[in-house]
């Protein structure tokens, strides 16, 4: 046990810091996950990748950094402790790339991993519907077979990136009457095509960070399967468990943002926060134990190479984490919270769908049950 | 970064679950609980022999000269089969105020400690089964001998409570800067000793919790497989292994004499103390009447984490004084403001 850097460790996160002062323009702090200049974050990403910060868990055969997992978490500490936005391609990164690197072919792999390493494609995720939400297996957009190509029909609802998005992974029934779960195709869906259109949907917050996506008569070559058709479920699995795995680091260098800002707005009005010690130690608290939980689990993913079910627990315990510090700093503003700070504002009301987005709350203490402590099922 | 224990680390651990699961299962606990003596006396000897008194203790002392993070592994597990006897009170409490010239008694398993607590600072765990006591006096540490005391009712009849009624003169430890050294050390320690207590605490009964439910059939089906009987289950799995994560960091910072040992051993003492008690909770309510009864053991295990977080201190006084910690902390980086950060800062964490 070491919980210092390694010196290797230590001169990379020194290199990174000076790469990071050197390159990160005021116009580039704070912009978080609100992707009004997509360009900005583009370039910005692509500079990433260009300096060898992006996709660091990645094999190098596809130009990744050879699965070093504890210099990814040193990337995404370090660009959440400057205020840096993260690399655009979030989804490609963690989601597509992965399932494409599991199940893809050769033509597949050599189409896409580079582009989403260095931001020429940013990717979506095309799995909900409005009548399939937590029961990912009752999707109905349709994918017919043409001879060699599928034709797309359907509603997905939820995506995040999609206003800006290259490309989706996209879960579709191909046969209707197979048995559930064995009549799904997953597929990579050119955002480009004719008949995709995107809606944004304007939330809670008033900004539109999701869309629907909206497939009419889209033709998708049949070459853009991704894994068997009819496999398409065990795909979209093998995304699921990356989502929650890889998410660890990248959540905890979110809400380490937020905790710090609570402690410095803590520290700006100490009468004012007297009455919330307990509640503001509590949650930093939490943030260290959802690190180091994550730092203890890199163990059981290098050596299995596998993310296991731990991820669902940092998930769940940050997503309720990050809605009580959204809603404590609010709270230690006094009467003025009711003005909109353009901020926490933000953060508290955007922190609800965080135990909706990736695997409900309830969804992920089912997995738990089941996949870590053994219970029996309960459907 | 490198967040797992060692292989003999884990051998360690092994050895420690096995002997005690076989030496104290619950049904020896419950005829100890219920005994005059309150432990076994006899066991002192066999955890010498073992080598996990002297865990600490320099080589040349008789010892294994390792670390805290050593008697990290063996404070949880005991805590885990609920050990009625003076090792929380030696080795989690009193260790760091005991004399270099009695080190080689401890590894020996020739003596034992414990420390006195409460305002008239009279009041010592397991009393009856030690021979020195550590005392505050002054601001000056003192170590008197365990005689002239009276018997207290315990609220864990594993872990029996004394009075000393007659203070002997004992002999000075440490006065001035020292003693206030000491006692800090002191304090951080017991912190992270009673986390982990509380962590093996949890751990062994969300087993019993798990096992329960996934056999016990109510309607026709496990029990477990209804999401208001798991979901809490799963609630108290998250709570130990975040806390677990925090007693490691705390064990790791007191090891090396980290700077950050004081907030972890803070964070982790809230955190698991905490996820003890309501492990405890929610478990006795999964297994309906049966929980409630004397026969069980969890009601031992439940006494336990209640006893610990009394004598410990409310975790929320805790967290108060870790905020003021941190708060401190981020005024002083507003001044700094400005300033290039340290390139020498090194490691993730805070």
């Amino acid at each position: 046990m070491e919980l210092r850097d390694t010196a290797e460790e230590s001169a990379f996160r020194g290199g990174l810091r000076a790469w990071i002062s050197a390159n990160l323009t005021p116009e580039l702090t704070g912009l978080g996950t609100r992707h009004e200049s997509l360009e900005l974050l583009r370039q910005w990403s692509r500079d990433l990748a260009k300096a060898g910060y992006a996709g660091l868990t990645w094999p190098q055969e596809y130009g990744g950094g050879g699965g070093k997992h504890s210099e990814e978490a040193i990337v995404l500490e370090e660009l959440a402790g400057a205020d840096a936005p993260q690399h655009v391609g979030a989804i490609g990164l963690g989601m597509a790339g992965p399932t494409i690197m599991g199940h893809g072919t050769d033509q597949q792999k050599s189409q896409h991993l580079p582009r989403i390493l260095d931001a020429r494609e940013i990717w979506c995720q095309g799995f909900s519907e409005p009548g399939a939400g937590s029961d990912l297996a009752a999707v109905r957009t349709r994918a017919e077979r043409r001879g060699d190509t599928f034709l797309v029909n359907g509603q997905k609802v939820w995506s995040s990136y999609a206003h800006i998005a290259d490309w989706c992974i996209l879960v579709t029934v191909s046969d209707p009457d197979a048995p559930r779960y064995r009549g799904l195709t997953y597929l990579l869906v050119d955002m480009h095509s004719k008949g995709v259109e995107v809606r944004p949907l304007r939330q809670i917050t008033g900004d539109a960070d999701f869309n629907e996506i909206f497939f009419t008569d889209v033709e998708v070559p049949a070459s853009n399967a991704l894994g068997e058709v009819g496999a398409g479920w065990q795909v979209a699995m093998t995304t699921l468990l990356h989502e929650r795995a890889t998410l660890g680091f990248a959540l905890t260098g979110f809400l380490d943002g937020h905790v710090q800002r609570l402690l410095r707005l803590a520290a700006a009005d100490l009468k004012a926060s007297e009455p919330w010690l307990a509640e503001i130690a509590a949650e930093w608290t939490q943030l260290q134990a959802l690190k180091l939980t994550a730092y203890r689990s890199l163990g059981q993913l290098d050596l299995t190479g596998m993310p296991g079910p731990e991820g669902s627990v940092i998930k769940l315990a940050w997503s309720e984490s990050n809605q009580r510090v959204t809603k404590l700093a609010r709270q230690l503003l006094g009467p003025g919270a009711v003005l909109d700070d353009d901020f926490w504002q933000y953060q508290q009301l955007r922190s609800r769908a965080n135990t909706i987005e990736a695997g409900t709350s309830e969804i992920l203490r089912n997995i738990v049950a089941e996949r870590v402590l053994n219970l029996p099922r309960s459907r | 970064m490198d967040f797992t224990f060692s292989p003999e680390q884990r051998e360690l651990q092994e050895q420690a679950r096995s002997f005690l699961e076989r030496r104290f299962t619950p049904q020896v606990v419950a005829s100890l609980a219920d005994s005059d003596q309150g432990w076994a006396r006899e066991s002192w000897q066999e955890i010498a022999n073992l080598g996990w008194l002297g865990v600490s203790v320099p080589e040349r002392l008789g010892g294994a000269g390792l670390t805290f993070l050593e008697e990290a592994i063996l404070l949880e597990e005991f805590g885990r089969c609920l050990y009625p006897g003076p090792f929380q009170a030696s080795i989690g409490l009193a260790r760091p105020a005991i004399p270099e010239g009695q080190l080689g008694q401890l590894a020996g398993g020739h003596r034992r400690w414990s420390v006195a607590v409460g305002a008239a600072c009279n009041l010592v765990p397991d009393l009856g089964a030690v021979d020195a006591v550590v005392v505050e006096r002054n601001e000056e540490l003192w170590m008197v001998p365990a005689s002239g005391w009276t018997s207290e009712r315990s609220i864990d009849s594993t872990r029996r409570m004394g009075r000393l009624s007659e203070v002997a003169a004992g002999e000075r430890l440490a006065t001035g800067p020292q003693a206030a050294q000491l006692m800090a050390q002191m304090r951080i320690r017991k912190a992270a000793a009673l986390a982990l207590e509380s962590v093996g605490i949890a751990q062994r009964v969300l087993e019993w919790g798990i096992d329960h439910v996934r056999t016990r059939e109510q309607f026709g089906k496990p029990i477990g497989s209804y999401q208001a009987v798991a979901h809490p289950l799963v609630d108290s799995f998250v709570e130990v292994e975040l806390a677990r994560s925090l007693c490691y960091w705390a064990a790791w910072c007191i090891s090396v004499e980290h700077r950050q040992a004081e907030v972890a051993a803070l964070a982790a003492y809230a955190s698991a103390v905490e996820a003890a008690v309501h492990t405890c909770e929610r478990v006795i309510q999964v297994h309906g009447g049966m929980g409630f009864t004397w026969e069980s053991p969890l009601h031992r295990y439940y006494k336990r984490s209640l006893w610990v977080q009394y004598f410990g201190g409310a975790p929320a006084l805790h967290r108060r004084e870790l905020a003021r910690s941190l708060i401190a902390e981020a005024v002083s980086q507003g001044r700094d403001r400005g300033r290039p950060a340290a390139t020498d800062q090194g490691g993730s964490l805070p």
